[in-house]
């Protein structure tokens, strides 16, 4: 079996994951932040830990910045819906997630004002085109790093100085680069940045958060749910602190555990290195792909301006038959057609046909990438 | 640390849990026990340390910009 659908979820996971979650089900079990006996405090323990590995990664000075939530989905809802008013302006690609597009559509009939900065048909955004766009009431500018779709990567370093220089925020979807890309929020002037624990950074699913940078102010960050948190259970009103403010109810322990290793993995590999041999498997597996007749493969032509997420397209046959052979012929599990991003799609013009996606891991081989590319020949002569 | 000690008490178990950290990368005899009963605190867990500690213990909490309710000799 090969999983080329990293950009989905990762998988396999580095063994630790599983361990430590094992070991917390088996040996902690108890909840954070609620008691003070031993059990309570080891599980507190945890959740912190997970927390100072993710500052490490991101270069965060105080790990209670870093709040976690379900999935970057849940992540970037409370960046949006928590800074946004009515007759603010948030500026944003054409190469967004829906995870940032109905948030924003949502936001928009209530008021705030919505700018669309259109992108190539690679996915390449101009960073001068958005800072034109810039007016007396841009509260946020928000994009995503890499592109789930195709994998171009977005200039977020550009955008951020122009943030900074605006006095503007800069909330970054970092769902396809975290934990494969490196990533610092200071050098990077990042603000917000939202992330998932289950693709690139190794945790099981239900596990992701948001990174709170110095220049937010918590007063105006208004959190999405409310509730029990362990703290000030005098009152009825939610603690105004970090990281009690934005997290309340039972935390996901037993998930942060494994995202934790997950991190830890990474630190210990180094980021670089597992870049690296993403690009020279995005590489092999581009050039095989463009060598076969028939295939149009989408994004921009430099490895180096994306991440190991390819779609492409074989004439004359639909998406979801291509990866239906993959799986049941070839057992290689992709995935095809829209990739919850119909924006994307319409940018690179495969709306509504949609593409079929690879995307790879630390975990994939050179080998594999033989395979797929010997498959996806084969298909090709079928038709 | 039996009779010479005082104890933080925090406003959440996150900032004592990284207090602790703190503290434990400085090499200090520190521990984290449930909050002695006549001191209120809604945290149930605070943060023990030997008296002559105090100011480094102050000085973590400042660097670290760590929230805490108050300080108390035991």
């Amino acid at each position: 079996m090969i999983y080329l659908d990293n950009a989905a979820t990762s998988y396999p996971k580095p063994k630790e994951v599983g361990q430590a979650m094992m070991y917390f089900l088996e040996k902690v079990g108890a909840t954070p932040g609620r008691s003070g006996h031993r059990l309570s405090i080891e599980a507190g323990r945890i959740l912190y830990q997970a927390r100072e590995s993710l500052a490490e990664l991101f270069n965060v000075d105080n790990p209670l910045r870093i709040i976690f939530t379900l999935n970057v989905t849940e992540a970037l809802n409370l960046a949006l819906k928590g800074l946004l008013r009515p007759g603010d302006q948030v500026i944003t690609s054409s190469m967004e997630h829906n995870s940032v597009m109905r948030p924003l559509r949502e936001l928009e009939k209530r008021g705030v004002e919505v700018k669309v900065i259109p992108c190539s048909s690679q996915g390449v955004l101009d960073p001068v085109d958005l800072e034109r766009a810039i007016r007396k009431n841009t509260r946020l500018i928000v994009l995503n790093h890499g592109s789930n779709v195709i994998g171009t990567l977005l200039p977020i370093i550009e955008v951020g100085k122009i943030a900074q220089k605006h006095n503007v925020l800069f909330l970054v979807d970092t769902a396809q680069t975290a934990g494969c890309y490196s990533l610092d929020i200071k050098k990077d002037n990042i603000d917000l940045l939202a992330f998932t624990g289950h693709k690139s950074l190794f945790g099981p699913p239900g596990t992701g958060g948001l990174v709170v940078g110095e220049r937010v102010d918590i007063k105006k960050l208004n959190p999405l749910k409310t509730g029990g948190t362990g703290s000030h259970s005098e009152s009825e009103e939610q603690p105004d602190f970090l990281p009690d403010i934005y997290e309340s109810g039972t935390p996901n322990t037993v998930g942060l555990a494994g995202l934790n290793e997950g991190v830890r993995f990474i630190l210990k590999e180094g980021i670089d290195k597992i870049r690296q041999h993403e690009l020279n498997l995005s590489q092999k597996l581009i050039a095989g792909l463009k060598e076969i007749p028939g295939v149009i493969v989408y994004g921009e032509e430099q490895v180096t301006d994306r991440v190991a997420v390819i779609s492409f397209n074989i004439k004359g046959q639909l998406s979801s038959e291509v990866g239906l052979r993959l799986d049941e012929k070839y057992d290689i599990m992709c995935r095809v057609g829209l990739h919850c991003s119909p924006a994307a799609h319409k940018t690179i013009g495969t709306f509504p046909r949609g593409t079929v996606r690879f995307s790879m891991s630390w975990f994939n081989t050179f080998e594999e990438v033989d395979q797929v590319i010997k498959a996806i020949r084969e298909i090709t002569k079928s038709a | 640390m039996k009779d010479n000690y005082s104890v933080v008490i925090f406003y959440s178990t996150s900032a004592a849990i990284r207090t602790e950290s703190l503290a434990k990368k400085q090499g200090l005899a520190i521990k984290l026990i449930p909050v002695p009963r006549h001191l209120s605190s809604d945290c149930g867990i605070c943060l023990q340390f030997n008296n002559e500690d105090k100011p480094k213990i102050e000085k973590i909490l400042q660097d670290g910009k760590v929230e805490y309710e108050n300080i108390y000799k035991i």
